[in-house]
């Protein structure tokens, strides 16, 4: 085997990161470079440097350290037992890579990911050793997203948080059954419990010390995780169930859901299928619906057949079909809450609503310009121009919705 | 009609000066022709003479803070009408203050669309523009240069990002109308003259690979793409030049995954699973041997035998000395027990400790778990709702509270609340009239039944807490007499016995 070319690698250990969702650079402290010295910014909002065909935003050079690795999780393109091709970065090329990238404003920063070699704690370590080099040799200011090893030591695992802005560690399935099935060195409660320790740690740095009454910095961005939608036979209820409870237990700033997607030289034991996009999508509405819109993981799926959200229509408003007694809506009455479920209304146009109420009364020309999505909202919504009684009532609601052109995916 | 001229760099402060000035002498909207840069007008005929500068009349122009957020903006966008639509807004504020708040106002709403447009394409341009590194002056900072096209003019509103990030070497961003440079932290704001050619940049061909390798063919969404990276920046961005190859090729490729029949494993993947298999040996080797409470304490992590244990963190397990002479059980983990791991260390648990000290028990010696050793509850939003556990769930889990009082060997058992006097004595009688009271359990263990410390902290009534606070002392301080009783009684009978 010949020694690669640093071209070479960056194309086997790019290619092996793609399956990881995650790209946000967002939510974390303020910081910049002065003239006197450091590189690099982060001003709240995260920036998307590039897109790629896929969609997806190209924010952070997401690599893997090494994609040789111990451990056979059947899902991984990287599993011991795959035959794709093996590279390794040693920690001066990562740090190269992420400096000149930067400098050329490629990227916001690293995501950086990696197999398994020799022990979860050597592999950490390396992992911890990249970041610090880039805090403190390079007096990097940019972002930093390191993956957490699974059955890492907690004590690297705080570590790596002083030098990252967020750590993230996958759940990978919705289910213990599923994880202990497909990835037999990967334990279910292991990962909670490293999820648990971390926002014990954020929890502990969070608070002012004595002396001088600032907060340490630790994990700025907070941790978030990644399901994998469409290996196993989860159901969407069991999944958004899994969320709430990670969402409401270890203070996650996001799941992120992966479709399953076809790997090259995939195992035997999985569905070999195009990635289910569509569903993700779905599930992707319904866990802000989580967050920001006051649903409840039973309530978006009651009725749902087989626990599964409708793959037609985005699940709020396949809710407001089932729940036409709540409609419609007189939208310069209704409260917060009632009004964030009216389809079409995002949670900006709420806001606008509440504000612009308070001197006017809004009508449907109103509506439009404040940015609701009135095609949406129609059969919905009252206001004194508008009264859309027999709509509300009309057998046919759903086949007017589900006979209009396809809607633009928001979070591809 | 007056003519006012703004020019391109500094296009914010003269604006701001001159409707100051405009609206000094009273010079209504529509009175105002607004000139950028050096554009010609058609309208030369109506022009008045130019008039010489009038002294400000002294009555103060005052805005709310908002409109100058939204004005700097606006004026960065590139239609023609910006300057007479904020001075419309200028002049209509005097009169309605609130005007802004009023999303549906025709020139409020107006301004908003300028406003958002300008914001994307000031984030696009932090996003797009892309350096290349420019041959360095012997001894000096690295330089870079780009060349960048965007839709409004947003230069000066964006070039203090770049200063902040790339405080630590020179460049020039060069745009169709203006050109910034940075050179030893000052940024300098001029007039472009042509098109600068720069040169090639190797780590441009890193950036590509790394682009097209990032990418995933089977998931191919070009829509998403377009509308976040529209086509008109394309021109300048090294990597998009992949774009149409990549799209091409992507169909192929992913069928090609497929329909690729599973390969078998390679030759070192054995070795290195064994490896793995050692690594996870290891780690059982440091159990320590069954029928001990370090056992005990282990298994319980594997423990399936209710579902509570696929959405809790963990299994908790008790804590204190064993033997020890008494043991407390409360219901189940909370949510800072279950992130911990360790039996009472939530609010319920640091009230427990003060008030068995006034009782005069030591918490230290007694051991403490609870009847379920996994957290129950139901999400909401950002917090996790406590919830009971059902008689199943007791029952499931009595299999390691029989242990723990197996190995733990008490004299006085406290069941704190009614799920452990139900896994103790397998009674689910309400505890109101047993409070207080010991009643024994089929192995003769006497166990004193008591609330639980969370009732005191759920009771919104003072009166009705404090109550509750001193009957679970008065429960704990029989605890505390019972215990010494039996202590008596032994070495009595160690007496009687000699």
């Amino acid at each position: 085997m010949s020694a690669k070319t640093l071209t070479e690698k960056l194309a086997v250990l790019a290619d092996a990161a793609k399956y990881d969702a995650s790209c946000a650079s967002s939510g974390t402290t303020r910081r910049h470079s002065t003239p006197q010295g450091g590189l690099g910014s982060t001003e709240g909002s995260g920036i998307c440097h590039a897109y790629a065909p896929d969609g997806r935003c190209i924010s952070l050079l997401k690599i893997l350290m090494t994609n040789f690795c111990v451990y056979d999780c059947v899902y991984c393109v990287n599993r011991v037992s795959s035959n794709v091709e093996r590279a390794r970065f040693t920690p001066e090329e990562v740090v190269w890579l992420t400096i000149e990238f930067y400098r050329r404003n490629y990227i916001e920063g690293l995501f950086l990911s990696s197999g398994i070699i020799r022990s979860p704690d050597d592999t950490m370590s390396d992992m911890i050793r990249i970041a610090r080099d880039l805090r403190q040799k390079q007096n990097f200011r940019g972002y930093i997203h390191l993956k957490t090893i699974p059955n890492a030591s907690a004590a690297l695992v705080e570590e790596a948080g002083l030098y990252a802005d967020r750590l993230s560690i996958n759940i990978e399935l919705p289910s213990d059954r599923s994880l202990e099935s497909y990835a037999p060195e990967k334990k279910p409660a292991a990962i909670r419990r490293s999820m648990a320790d971390l926002r014990i740690k954020m929890e502990e740095h969070g608070e002012p010390t004595l002396r001088t009454k600032r907060k340490k910095r630790f994990v700025p961005a907070g941790q978030s995780t990644q399901m994998i939608i469409g290996a196993d036979g989860s159901s969407d209820h069991r999944i958004l169930q899994r969320s709430a409870g990670l969402y409401s237990g270890y203070g996650l700033r996001r799941v992120y859901y992966s479709a399953f997607s076809p790997i090259p030289d995939a195992s035997a034991k999985l569905p070999l299928l195009k990635p289910p996009l569509m569903r993700e999508h779905r599930l992707y509405q319904a866990d802000w619906l989580l967050r920001f819109y006051g649903f409840g993981v039973d309530e978006i799926l009651q009725g749902a057949p087989q626990g599964m959200l409708d793959i037609r229509m985005d699940p709020k408003l396949a809710w407001a079909l089932r729940n036409r007694h709540l409609f419609p809506v007189d939208v310069n009455r209704a409260d917060r809450s009632m009004l964030l479920r009216v389809p079409g209304f995002g949670s900006r146009t709420v806001s606008r609503v509440l504000q612009a109420r308070r001197r006017m009364t809004l009508r449907y020309g109103d509506l439009l310009r404040i940015g609701a999505r009135m095609n949406l909202a129609k059969p919905f919504v009252v206001v004194p121009d508008w009264l859309p009684s027999k709509l509300i009532e009309d057998s046919n609601l759903e086949a007017r919705f589900l006979g209009q052109p396809k809607q633009m995916d928001l979070f591809a | 009609m007056k003519e006012v001229h703004v020019p391109m760099i500094g296009a914010w402060d003269a604006w701001r000066r001159e409707s100051r000035r405009l609206m000094d002498m009273g010079v209504p909207p529509e009175a105002v022709l607004w000139r950028f840069d050096d554009e010609e007008t058609v309208f030369r005929a109506l022009l008045e003479p130019p008039d010489t500068l009038k002294e400000p009349a002294g009555r103060q122009l005052l805005v709310p803070r908002a409109f100058l957020t939204l004005a700097e903006t606006v004026i960065c966008h590139s239609q023609p009408s910006r300057f007479s639509r904020l001075y419309r807004v200028l002049a209509r504020l005097q009169k309605n203050r609130n005007l802004l708040q009023l999303p549906t106002d025709q020139d409020v709403h107006a301004l908003r669309s300028m406003e958002k447009a300008v914001r994307r394409d000031a984030h696009k341009m932090k996003a797009f523009v892309r350096f290349r590194e420019l041959e360095a002056r012997p001894g000096q900072r690295r330089r870079f240069g780009a060349w960048f096209e965007p839709s409004h003019h947003v230069v000066e509103r964006v070039a203090p990002f770049f200063a902040r990030r790339f405080a630590d070497m020179d460049w020039v961003i060069a745009t169709p109308g203006v050109t910034v440079t940075y050179n030893d932290g000052a940024l300098a704001f001029e007039r472009t003259s042509d098109v600068p050619r720069y040169g090639e940049d190797m780590t441009e061909a890193l950036w590509k690979t790394y682009f097209s390798s990032i990418f995933n063919p089977a998931r191919l969404k070009l829509q998403a793409m377009t509308s976040e990276m529209p086509k008109k920046y394309w021109r300048n961005l090294p990597e998009a030049e992949l774009i149409p190859d990549l799209t091409r090729k992507a169909l192929k490729r992913e069928a090609q995954m497929l329909n690729a029949p599973p390969s078998s494993m390679p030759r070192w993947a054995e070795i290195m699973k064994a490896r793995a298999i050692d690594m996870r040996s290891q780690t059982d080797d440091a159990e320590a041997p069954p029928h001990s409470m370090e056992a005990g304490r282990h298994a319980v992590h594997e423990c399936r035998r209710c579902p509570l244990h696929e959405c809790a963190t963990q299994a908790v397990f008790g804590e204190g000395p064993a033997p020890a002479r008494l043991m407390l059980v409360g219901e189940q983990p909370g949510d800072e027990e279950d992130l911990a791991g360790r039996p009472f260390v939530g609010p319920a648990g640091r009230l427990l400790a003060d008030i068995a000290s006034e009782a005069g028990l030591d918490r230290s010696q007694c051991y403490v778990t609870n009847a379920v050793k996994h957290f129950k509850f139901q999400p909401r939003g950002k917090r996790r709702i406590h919830q009971r556990p059902n008689t199943q769930e007791i029952q499931r889990c009595r299999w390691w509270l029989d242990f723990e009082l197996d190995k733990v060997r008490p004299q006085l058992v406290v069941a704190l609340g009614a799920t452990a006097a139900r896994a103790l004595t397998g009674d689910g009688r309400a505890i109101r009239e047993r409070s207080g009271k010991i009643e024994k359990r089929v192995d003769n263990i006497p166990v004193l039944i008591t609330i639980h410390p969370s009732a005191i902290l759920r009771t919104p009534d003072r009166q009705a807490a404090i109550e509750l606070r001193s009957a679970l002392r008065r429960d704990l301080e029989r605890a505390a007499a019972f215990l010494c009783q039996s202590q008596e009684m032994r070495s009595h009978a160690a007496i009687k016995g000699s």
